[in-house]
């Protein structure tokens, strides 16, 4: 559904966006993550068609965004940076612009107006001026805005920002629901919103794709992945670690503060550091594999980029 | 993208424009500094019932200098505000065509100086009550009036779209629209007159805005000085096209 190559945009002298290649088919729920100014918003609004590329091309729905730009723009859906809206506009008054603009009839537009002002709760508020609004609720206009069309592409640029974890939940939810038959990125810097609701992640920085995968194959390329957080007595301490290393030489053992220890088995697994502490007879408080972080892997990566 | 799209968008963007004036104290204001101002510059300055002449020249002369400020405070804010909000974005990302959020906008405008015209009309009666006037006449200035403000208004919107601030686009506005105003008044003229050639000064003269409404206000609707305010706005909405296009890069 979303076709980008080589992507590249630079202002003045400065490169923004990189030869970013990327596609995302129909069913995909796309985590776009990276550092600030990594390039996620240009590219977003490059594919959504506002800015033009300084090279490259991407095309949604089959129709290149230079050559088609308005039937391109017919099958997207766009959150833009920050949820600009019309202050002086009430919320339905704004949904009923883009409809029309759009080209929907009237009867149309009235069903997917209501719906779109109930998936995103707005109906209290359908005739308030935006500039009354607080931040979560602007952000919802601009999301209903987006959906208002049930588009096949849906592109949002920080989605949650300014929400309170109740309507954050609300949120992921809803993207979830529609996710099945369509292609949806989303931009974010909250790395739990990634686990909950995106099938894949990508990492740019400095303009350039550096890590693509499920999230959790980018979860497993933290050093912590697979290691075990045990519990411990401080009394006790010596003969774990004595027991652990007799049995799985090769294992890292941190401690964590005073009342626990992080065991990196290596190429051993959890299990085996379990069977040690079976075998030395050893009864642990807790026991917990964990599984990486994607805040870690996310923080490893960018910050290497930034050395080279 | 079909004509019947194009209307469709053309139509969206300028009834949301004009809402949104009505949105907001805007509207009000200008009408009534517009009527206040016309009014008095009619009957104080212009001289109204000294003149004892049933016609409205005293009203439309004031017309070009009223619009020098008041079409720029109107434009400031048609393309500045959008770059400075953001919602510039939501315009563009929107499938209509920039020509038709610049055509949108640009009718928004006149339809709003065109009602503010229309709010003048008790003046006609008037003269109209008072004596026998050329009708004619006053219609031809009440439509050079109005194709006048359409090309204030191509120019100062074109400046909006060059700046995300309103201010900036005000200024800027109010020194184009008066250098276009008095490129024909004797002042200028004369200063050209003494040492470019006559083509020169004659060509100055009729880039001027004056001297086209002056020829609309002296008889019936004068066809040169129609075409010459239809040209001067394509231009300039078709530079406000490209000012609006540069924003992309």
């Amino acid at each position: 559904m979303i076709e980008i190559d080589s992507l590249t945009k630079d202002f003045g002298g400065f490169r923004a966006v990189d030869g970013l290649s990327l596609t995302v088919p129909r069913g995909e729920v796309l985590g776009f993550l990276g550092p600030n100014g990594a390039g996620k918003s240009t590219t977003m609004k490059m594919v959504t068609g506002f800015l033009r590329p300084t090279s490259g091309s991407a095309a949604v729905c089959g129709y290149d965004i230079q050559q088609d730009r308005l039937a391109a723009q017919r099958c997207i859906g766009y959150l833009p940076e920050g949820a600009p809206a019309w202050p002086e506009m009430t919320v339905e008054a704004m949904l009923r612009f883009a409809g029309t603009a759009r080209g929907m009839e009237k009867s149309t537009l009235g069903n997917a107006l209501g719906q779109a002002m109930d998936r995103t709760e707005l109906a209290a508020v359908a005739h308030q001026p935006i500039e009354t609004l607080s931040k979560g609720f602007r952000r919802r206009v601009g999301l209903a805005l987006a959906l208002l069309h049930n588009p096949d592409v849906l592109i949002l640029d920080e989605p949650t920002d300014g929400l309170d974890p109740n309507q954050k939940h609300g949120v992921r939810r809803l993207i979830a629901d529609i996710a099945a038959d369509k292609a949806i990125v989303v931009s974010t810097h909250i790395l739990e919103e990634v686990e909950a609701v995106c099938t894949r992640a990508v990492i740019i920085d400095q303009g350039r794709l550096i890590a693509d995968g499920t999230p959790s194959e980018l979860e497993a390329r933290d050093p912590l992945h697979g290691a075990v957080r045990l519990t411990v007595d401080p009394g006790e301490r010596g003969s774990v670690i004595d027991a652990i290393s007799a049995a799985i030489p090769d294992a890292f053992i941190d401690p964590e503060g005073t009342g626990a220890l992080i065991i990196r088995p290596g190429a051993h697994s959890a299990s085996d550091v379990a069977a040690a502490l079976d075998k030395a007879n050893i009864r642990t408080g807790g026991f917990t594999v964990l599984s990486g972080r994607l805040d870690a892997v996310f923080r490893t990566i960018t910050q290497t980029e930034d050395r080279q | 993208m079909s004509a019947g799209n194009t209307l469709t968008a053309v139509s969206a963007v300028m009834r949301r424009e004009l809402a949104s004036y009505f949105a907001t104290p805007l509207a009000v204001v200008f009408l009534i500094v517009f009527l206040l101002t016309s009014g008095a510059f009619t009957f104080y300055l212009g001289g109204f019932f000294d003149r004892g002449q049933s016609d409205l020249y005293a009203f439309f002369q004031w017309h070009p200098w009223l619009y020098i400020v008041l079409v720029p405070a109107l434009s400031m804010r048609l393309w500045a505000e959008e770059a400075r909000a953001g919602t510039i974005e939501l315009l563009l990302t929107l499938p209509i065509g920039i020509g038709a959020a610049v055509v949108g906008k640009f009718l928004a405008a006149w339809l709003f100086i065109g009602l503010a015209l229309v709010l003048t009309l008790p003046i006609w009666a008037t003269v109209a009550y008072l004596g026998d006037p050329d009708h004619g006449t006053i219609l031809a200035g009440y439509i050079g009036s109005f194709a006048m403000a359409g090309g204030y208004l191509a120019l100062c919107g074109f400046l909006s779209a060059l700046t995300r601030n309103q201010v900036i686009a005000f200024v800027a506005g109010v020194s184009a629209a008066f250098v276009i105003t008095v490129s024909g008044a004797p002042v200028v003229l004369n200063f050209f007159s003494g040492w470019a050639g006559s083509a020169v000064t004659g060509f100055i003269a009729q880039m001027s805005f004056l001297t086209h409404f002056g020829e609309v206000m002296r008889g019936a609707i004068e066809f040169r000085a129609a075409i010459y305010f239809l040209s001067f706005i394509l231009l300039f909405l078709f530079a406000t096209r490209i000012a609006v296009e540069r924003q992309r890069s």
